[in-house]
Formats: C-alpha cells, structure tokens, sequence
C-alpha cells in the first residue's frame, strides 16, 4: 500500500470513527424507503405507537407516521438512532436499522409516549 | 376543584347568564382556603391591592385546526382583555407553549402579536412545544432572562418572590416533566434567604403536581421542589400545560393550572388523550380560553387570583 492510498484508509476509518451511534446503527431517510425494501409501518396515534413493540430483521426500514392532530417527535433513548424533527399530522419519519439489538424510543414532547424496535 | 366555566355548558341560558355576571370567577385565597366570587363583587375586596399581574398560557401560535383555526386572534383578544383591566398590571407571565413547533416564524409571530398587544414586560418559560429540535436555544436567546445557563431564574416585586423554573427538557422516556439535581440545587440557595412569611410564586409550564400522570400532566421530582416550599406561609404554583383550570390546595401551598388562549383540552382521563377538545364550536370557544389575574394586597400575605374568560 503507498503512502497517499494509506492516508484515504486512515481519513475513513477516522470519519466513521466520529460518526456519533445513530449513524452507526441506523439512519434516517428524508424521502422514506427505496423501492423494494423491507418497510415495516409504526402509526403513531391517540397519543401512543401503534405497535409499541416491534421487532423487524436487520435492514428493514421503519416508518413512522403522525395520525394525531398534535404534534410528535420520535426520539432515541440515548442517541442510538437519528430522532425525527417536529412530525406535524400526517409526517413521516424513516430509519434503517442495520445493527441488531433494542431500540428504546419516545416521544421528546410527550414523553409518557415509549416504543422500541427489536432489530434481528 | 374546577371553576365552572370549563365545563360543556350547552345551554344557552346559562352561559348568558355566566356572561352577564362577568364572565369570570375571582378566587380569594385566604389562609390556603379559596373562596369563589363572581367578577364583579371582587371589585371591592381587591381594591386595595399593591400590584396585580397576569398569567397567560399555551398560546400554540403555529396551531391551525378545529377548534380554532385564528390562534393569533384568540391571543390578541386576551391581550385586548389585560389592557382592559382597571388596575393596570405589573407585568405579564406566559407560562409556556408559546409556539406549536417551535419555528423561528412562530416564535416571530408571538413576539409580534405581544408588542402589538403591549402586554409591556413579559416573564415566560418555556413549553416542551418551545424546545423541540434544539432545546430551547432559539427560545432562551429571545425570551430568556439571561440569569442562569440552564434558563431558570428568580426576581421580586412588590414584597412577592417570583420564581421561574423549566421543567420541560431532558425529559426521560415514561417520565414526566423535569426540573434536574441543578435547577433543584439553585432554587434551594435562591430561598435560602427569604423569611418564612415571604410571599413565593412559582411558575413553570408542566403541572409541578400530579395532576394526571398518565398523561404526562406532572413533573418527576416536584417532590423535592416541595420540600423546599413548605417552610413558606404563602405560596402559589401557576402552570399550564394542560388547557385548563385544576386547582390544588396542599398546606400552604395553592396549585393551579391555566387555561390556553388557544385551545381547550379534555378533562383529565376523558377521550383517549390529551389532543385538542375538537368539538367546541367557534362560537363556544372563548369560554373555554383565557387569562388569570392575580392581585397582591399590601399587608396581606395571600394573593387573589382571578379568572377571566375571552368574551
């Protein structure tokens, strides 16, 4: 390996390194999953996840969607995966979990709010 | 205890009736014990007041559903209604949700409407809806005191010792509100000093006492908070939150929530959560907003509070 190639492997490694955990475990989407991709549904509504519990393989995308008239904000308990901006009614919110392991989240306004994903 | 006119009242008659009497019930607090007077007897029992101030709430600017769909306009009322009062008021206190989703043009429009209205000098804290996605860094650098990092702060006036605390941040998953080990651990040096007959005020956003924790209408440690608030003679608990009147009375100390000026929510544990009381109609819905007027009487002790609905 030459000297510049061993410089771009070592600028990678130190990126990824610096990745904070959500990046790491997850990341979120701005335009929802890709066409063909396993997509599993979380509604969010009357104040609580629909389901609560979820377990999905490792890969799949899960998308969350706002069906109350106030506001929610899907967040990870510890940072472990991206958190969702104010959702208003009818927003979306969609992370692709790759590492496996379970995901405690809430909501930030409503915290009495609790769910998790189960990644295979 | 729940003031009346937060109740459906679907007769006509009887909401005539509540409007021809004032709109509105005065609360004397005296000796921890509430009394209930309509509006206008309590002319005469606060005319001796050294100072008076208002307490408005959740204005929600950003909002834009059933039941209102002008939430700029139910606050511009509530503000026509301070500028009305006979005695003008010390100052006014928001206590939080000033915004829907904490937008730098929500927060604009409540400034706006606050200076247009000239609500004069206003003390707020912040609702969990004014910290969303940056905890409270847009809403402290416009609203905020400047007194402590953390945004909580404390101030006197006319003999009366104010405190405004935050308890809307950091909040855990299946927690309620929060106020942490180091706003607890500054508010006990900030009392530190004060006498025992020291009129307190404390206000924060979340209900500082349970009020329905299942949904999410209290804050995890009040219990220490209340240890440090015992001591005093007189002391009153304002929040919001949760859109309408529930009062408390625990020894000396008196809580109370507040109504929104924009839009009502359910009673506690009635429907299948806290959202919006969709169904009050546009013509119904100024009795269920409003603002609060508390008096202090020189020589007293005790504040008076009073509730004013929008009419």
């Amino acid at each position: 390996m030459n000297a510049p190639n061993a410089f771009k492997v070592l600028c990678v490694l130190l990126v990824v390194a610096a990745l904070p955990n959500a990046m790491r475990n997850a990341s979120a989407l701005e335009a929802g999953p890709p066409k063909g991709a396993k997509v599993y549904q979380v509604a969010i509504h009357n104040f609580a996840f629909e389901p609560k519990n979820l377990a999905v393989p490792s890969g799949a995308y899960v998308v969350w969607t706002n069906r109350d008239e106030e506001p929610h904000v899907v967040t990870s308990a510890g940072a472990l995966f991206p958190s969702s901006g104010a959702l208003d009614t009818g927003d979306s919110h969609t992370v692709m979990f790759s590492k496996p392991g379970t995901y405690t989240y809430y909501c930030s306004i409503h915290p009495m709010m609790v769910g998790t994903i189960t990644v295979h | 205890m729940q003031n009346t006119h937060d109740e459906p009242a679907q007769d006509r008659r009887h909401f005539l009736a509540c409007m021809a009497a004032g709109a509105g019930t005065l609360w004397l607090m005296k000796g921890g014990v509430l009394q209930a007077r309509p509006l206008s007897d309590g002319k005469a029992a606060t005319g001796d007041a050294s100072f008076s101030f208002v307490q408005i709430s959740d204005s929600h600017i950003g909002f834009h559903k059933a039941p209102n769909m002008d939430v700029s306009g139910t606050l511009r009322q509530s503000l026509a209604a301070i500028r009305s009062q006979a005695i003008r008021p010390a100052f006014v206190m928001h206590t939080g949700d000033l915004t829907h989703l904490s937008k730098p043009e929500q927060f604009d429009t409540l400034a706006g409407l606050m200076q247009e209205g000239q609500a004069g000098k206003v003390f707020y804290v912040p609702g969990e809806h004014d910290v969303i996605g940056d905890n409270g860094a847009e809403f402290f650098r416009r609203f905020g005191e400047r007194q402590q990092a953390g945004g909580w702060y404390s101030f006197d006036h006319g003999g009366v010792h104010f405190v405004g605390l935050i308890n809307v941040l950091n909040l855990k998953a299946g927690g309620l509100g929060y106020l942490g080990a180091d706003q607890l651990a500054w508010l006990k040096n900030d009392l530190a000093g004060l006498s025992a007959e020291t009129p307190l005020v404390v206000f924060a956003h979340m209900p500082l006492w349970s009020v329905y924790p299942s949904w999410g209408w209290g804050t995890d440690d009040s219990a220490q908070l209340m240890t440090y608030l015992r001591r005093f003679g007189s002391v009153t608990v304002l929040n919001g939150h949760i859109h309408q009147i529930q009062q408390k009375v625990e020894g000396t100390v008196t809580f109370y929530t507040a109504r929104s000026t924009a839009y009502p929510q359910p009673a506690p544990g009635v429907g299948p959560g806290p959202g919006p009381l969709q169904t009050v109609t546009a013509d119904a819905l100024h009795r269920y907003l409003g603002v609060r007027d508390v008096r202090h009487v020189r020589g007293s002790s005790v504040l008076a509070v009073t509730e004013d609905v929008l009419a």
